[in-house]
């Protein structure tokens, strides 16, 4: 059933791991495996020029050490990057005419499967009783955003998001007295560096910002978290919103926090900003942080279910 | 690089200091925020916890055909979670060292320096390289909190983290929070 595939990307190395599948079921099964294994390209490159960047013989230098061969052994182990598998958060995107409830029972059942395989930890608790379900499924679990589109294809990407850095992510109102932060892109600025002062090393630094500027509270935090989505070279078409991205990232990488905060070069690896529209009243900024261990991956559908191309 | 080896001691404890990258050997017990909660509440430990090493962890494991469990990920939570419980557990229990990430507050550091404990910062998301080194899984306790809650006793060999908050009252997260603060202020 498993043939290796072509790699498709950019004539990039193929990797072993990458399988063809036989079903929907199947292909979910291999991209929450995939996703919960090995941290995307993008980020690893950026990962290892952070290690390069900080002293040697350093406490710092010596926690990039380690992740670097944390992400060495979680791939030649097909075992998680991290212990906390996260919230799993699925995007679609699909043609119309598109069976989403269907698609749904499939999502679940592979969820059901990848936690027996231990590629997820039993992680889905009862706010009410505490009571774990076992198998990563409830109310609110899985996270599933469907998106209609018009090519004919069907993407469908993966984030698992870790509590450690959810707990760290936060959103702001403008303004905000006590931080003199005022409703334009100064005051955006100095809420994001409160976000990244007060996680310090919490959310498992070097990071990953998403920010949303504007929306309704919850519309922003989604739209914040969608950025993380995106590559981590990409660049806001936005010139403003570009300068800013890249601004975040080196004054972050100023202040001395470094990977875990044991102080360093590298505090944050990406920053990546969007907008909203607002009510005349609100002013939202929302920040979603992403820890290292930045687990995200992405299909393509093929004619038979099949993975036809991986997105990351 | 230092080392600590099973049993450990109150001696051994008070000679780390911040910034020591060190090697634990022995044994450790789980423990997060449903354990945490449950002493608080006044209830027995199932273990003996004098002299040992908490680890605020929730491993993903795996129970093989002969009933034995494995961890197969195993990296620090955020410990700030423990902060309103942990300096009791230190009184109560005589743990000598927590480890888990991110740091902790006033009231754990001034437990550290009063009964003899240190934090002990493991590398958040490294669940792969800290897995490798736990040796066995010698028991499981408060099942009923569920798996990545209840105390699992294991026996690690050469797990690597690094002294952030030592029993002399030095906390390495207060440095640096303050240094960044101060960063920050010059650039904005």
């Amino acid at each position: 059933m498993a043939k290796k595939i072509k790699a498709k990307k950019n004539g990039q190395k193929k990797s072993p791991l990458k399988k063809t599948s036989s079903s929907q079921f199947d292909s979910l099964l291999q991209l929450i495996r995939m996703t919960s294994t090995i941290i995307p390209d993008d980020v690893q490159r950026v990962i290892l020029k952070a290690l390069e960047a900080e002293e040697k013989n350093t406490t710092a230098a010596y926690a990039m050490d380690i992740i670097k061969a944390n992400m060495e052994l979680a791939q030649k182990k097909s075992q998680p990057l991290c212990q906390d598998t996260g919230t799993v958060l699925f995007y679609i995107n699909h043609p119309k005419n598109f069976d989403q409830m269907a698609f749904t029972k499939n999502v679940e059942k592979a969820i059901v499967a990848a936690t027996k395989k231990g590629y997820l930890r039993q992680n889905s608790v009862s706010s009410l009783t505490g009571e774990n379900s076992g198998v990563n499924l409830g109310p609110g679990h899985p996270s599933i955003h469907y998106h209609q589109h018009k090519k004919e294809m069907v993407e469908v990407r993966l984030m698992l998001k870790g509590g450690g850095c959810e707990n760290v992510s936060a959103q702001y109102s403008l303004p905000d007295v006590t931080l003199e932060a005022g409703r334009d892109l100064k005051g955006v600025r100095k809420v994001i560096f409160d976000a990244i002062l007060k996680a310090q090393g919490k959310g498992c630094g070097p990071g990953v910002l998403g920010v949303c500027i504007g929306g309704d509270r919850a519309h922003s935090h989604a739209h914040a978290k969608e950025q993380l989505l995106r590559f981590l070279d990409d660049k806001s078409p936005l010139s403003d919103l570009a300068k800013l991205e890249e601004e975040v990232v080196m004054t972050a990488n100023k202040l001395g926090i470094g990977p875990m905060g044991f102080g360093g070069k590298t505090t944050l690896l990406g920053c990546k900003i969007d907008h909203l529209n607002r009510l005349p009243a609100s002013f939202f900024v929302s920040i979603s942080y992403m820890c290292w261990a930045f687990r995200r991956q992405g299909i393509v559908l093929g004619k038979k279910d099949e993975i036809k191309k991986w997105l990351y | 690089m230092k080392r600590i080896n099973y049993p450990f001691t109150q001696e051994a404890i008070r000679e780390l200091k911040v910034g020591d990258n060190v090697l634990i050997t022995g044994k450790l017990f789980t423990g997060r925020d449903a354990v945490h909660k449950y002493l608080h509440e006044g209830n027995k430990s199932p273990v003996n916890l004098k002299n040992q090493i908490i680890y605020h962890c929730g491993p993903v494991t795996l129970k093989d055909k002969l009933g034995k469990w494995r961890v197969t990920a195993a990296g620090p939570t955020t410990s700030i979670r423990e902060e309103p419980y942990q300096w009791e557990v230190i009184r109560d229990h005589g743990i000598v060292g927590v480890i888990g990430k991110g740091g902790m507050g006033k009231k754990t550091l001034d437990a550290c320096k009063e009964y003899g404990c240190v934090y002990f910062h493991a590398v958040g998301g490294a669940a792969q390289v800290l897995a490798e080194k736990i040796k066995s899984v010698d028991g499981l306790f408060l099942e009923n909190l569920g798996l990545p809650e209840a105390i699992w006793e294991l026996t690690v060999e050469d797990f690597p983290v690094v002294v952030t908050m030592d029993s002399h009252g030095r906390s390495l997260h207060d440095e640096v929070f303050k240094v960044s603060e101060e960063a920050l202020k010059k650039l904005l």
